[in-house]
């Protein structure tokens, strides 16, 4: 991996404008084309556990937001530092000290929130897109490049956990981040909540469902039999 | 640099773990005194909800000011003990509950006012199936009705056990009367899906959440009992 590292570092020219196409295809790959959680399929976990309300959902993203990024750009920094025989103990140690961080934060200032996440805030160092990302692009490249890739990833994952919690909330309980937005009229009506919508296992469909979508939009996803 | 060599390995990952641990140390004791606040607060909040006050973490430390009048702390025995620093709010029956003998447990109680007439909150800690189970329990003035409760606990099962902390539940006991006569009897949380209809010291569990249903009769039979003492010499006072 080390040598990669290197190789990479000697490649690239020193004159490369921030936002290059490149650059840019870092941050925006991931909402789409290689979106981690519907293409590459990493991260599911948690992506089933938190998306029964909007709320939850927005702090978790943010949080793996806030950890992918330390993460990727601390590692990013020591990448010719780190010694390749414990690279993935390094990487560990790292992400969990964020999360620690993270979970301490919300402890502080999100108390009801970080209450409804519970265990999850802690599991974010489980979670196989931040490693993923360390390991096959933080490591070996510099720390713009490494930042954008992070937030790119983080975003991917954090669009998909939002989208997933509006439809779950929406019609598990006819609410959007807290608020009612199903008016009492439906209700007088004989509309009712779709209590199926809060149990795990509509996570995994409505997940299905969106990665339908996106293969069916997107030509380049379309595998040839 | 060799950064392959053992003894570089070596130093930096005891380097990187210092400077972790000491970077997590700080974070850990600079939030303290925030998250100790926000436990504070949300033990507030349910008390206040056993009496039905509602209250935001923000206004909870202003209305429990405004509406807790007095905090008492009984013994075992269920005489008063006066103890110096300490207040009912301090108490951690769910602690005391797991660390301490029963006659070494405190017995908090708070006094609740509101236009004049009172309530009287009793904390309450045991056991349900997976782990500790929790509650307040709120009396009306005449120390024996109850005026509402609210229950909580650790690992119960989602949607059996657990529904002990929905207002479903919760509200069934509200109108229940602990004595008979001048008999303690407690309520009893009575096997799922009985007819409790015009039982006044039974309530109806909970399907399928039957231990914890018990755990719930038992940690009020168990605690209210310490109450009893102070309760009926306040009921004397009171006629």
């Amino acid at each position: 991996m080390s040598e990669t590292a290197e190789a990479t570092v000697v490649v690239k020219e020193p004159t490369e404008p921030l936002f290059s196409s490149k650059n840019k295809k870092l941050l925006s790959d991931p909402l789409n084309d290689d979106n981690p959680i519907t293409i590459q399929v990493l991260g599911i976990c948690s992506a089933l556990a938190i998306t029964v309300q909007v709320k939850q959902a927005v702090v978790m993203s943010l949080s793996v937001l806030v950890v992918m990024v330390g993460a990727s750009l601390i590692v990013s920094l020591l990448r010719n530092l780190i010694p390749s025989r414990v690279r993935i103990i390094v990487q560990l140690v790292i992400v969990a000290a964020l999360v620690i961080l993270v979970d301490q934060v919300l402890k502080a200032y999100m108390y009801e929130v970080s209450k409804q996440l519970s265990v999850f805030v802690g599991l974010i160092i489980t979670n196989c897109i931040i490693m993923g990302r360390l390991e096959a692009f933080a490591l070996a490249n510099k720390p713009w490049r490494s930042f954008l890739d992070a937030l790119g990833n983080a975003a991917g994952y954090g669009w998909i956990l939002i989208a997933v919690a509006v439809v779950r909330e929406l019609f598990g309980s006819g609410k959007l981040y807290g608020f009612q937005v199903i008016p009492e009229a439906f209700y007088d009506f004989g509309y009712y909540n779709n209590g199926l919508m809060i149990l795990p296992p509509m996570a995994l469909i409505t997940v299905g469902v969106i990665i339908w979508i996106q293969r069916s939009r997107n030509t380049k996803l379309i595998e040839e039999n | 640099m060799d950064v392959n060599k053992n003894s570089y390995t070596f130093t930096f990952s005891a380097l990187l773990v210092i400077v972790v641990g000491t970077a997590l140390a700080f974070a850990a004791e600079g939030l303290k005194p925030m998250q100790k606040e926000n436990v504070r607060l949300e033990k507030m909040q349910n008390i206040l909800a056993s009496v039905k006050v509602e209250a935001t973490p923000e206004e909870a430390g202003e209305k429990f000011k405004q509406y807790i009048i007095e905090q008492v702390m009984l013994d075992n025995e269920g005489n008063i003990v006066i103890s110096e620093g300490k207040t009912a709010f301090d108490i951690d029956v769910v602690k005391e509950f797991k660390t301490l003998d029963i006659e070494k447990r405190n017995y908090p109680l708070f006094v609740f006012e509101d236009n004049g007439t009172r309530k009287y909150i009793v904390p309450m800690a045991g056991n349900g199936l997976w782990g500790p189970i929790w509650g307040f329990v709120a009396f009306e003035g005449d120390m024996n009705t109850i005026y509402g409760s609210t229950f909580d606990h650790k690992t119960e099962t989602p949607g059996l056990g657990a529904e002990i902390n929905q207002p479903e539940f919760q509200d069934k006991f509200i109108g229940k009367t602990i004595f008979d006569g001048t008999q303690y009897v407690s309520v009893e949380v009575v096997k799922g899906g009985a007819d409790v209809e015009g039982e006044s010291h039974m309530v109806d569990g909970i399907s399928g959440g039957t231990i914890t249903s018990k755990g719930v009769s038992e940690m009020m039979q168990r605690t209210l009992n310490v109450y009893v003492p102070y309760f009926k010499g306040n009921q004397k006072a009171a006629l």
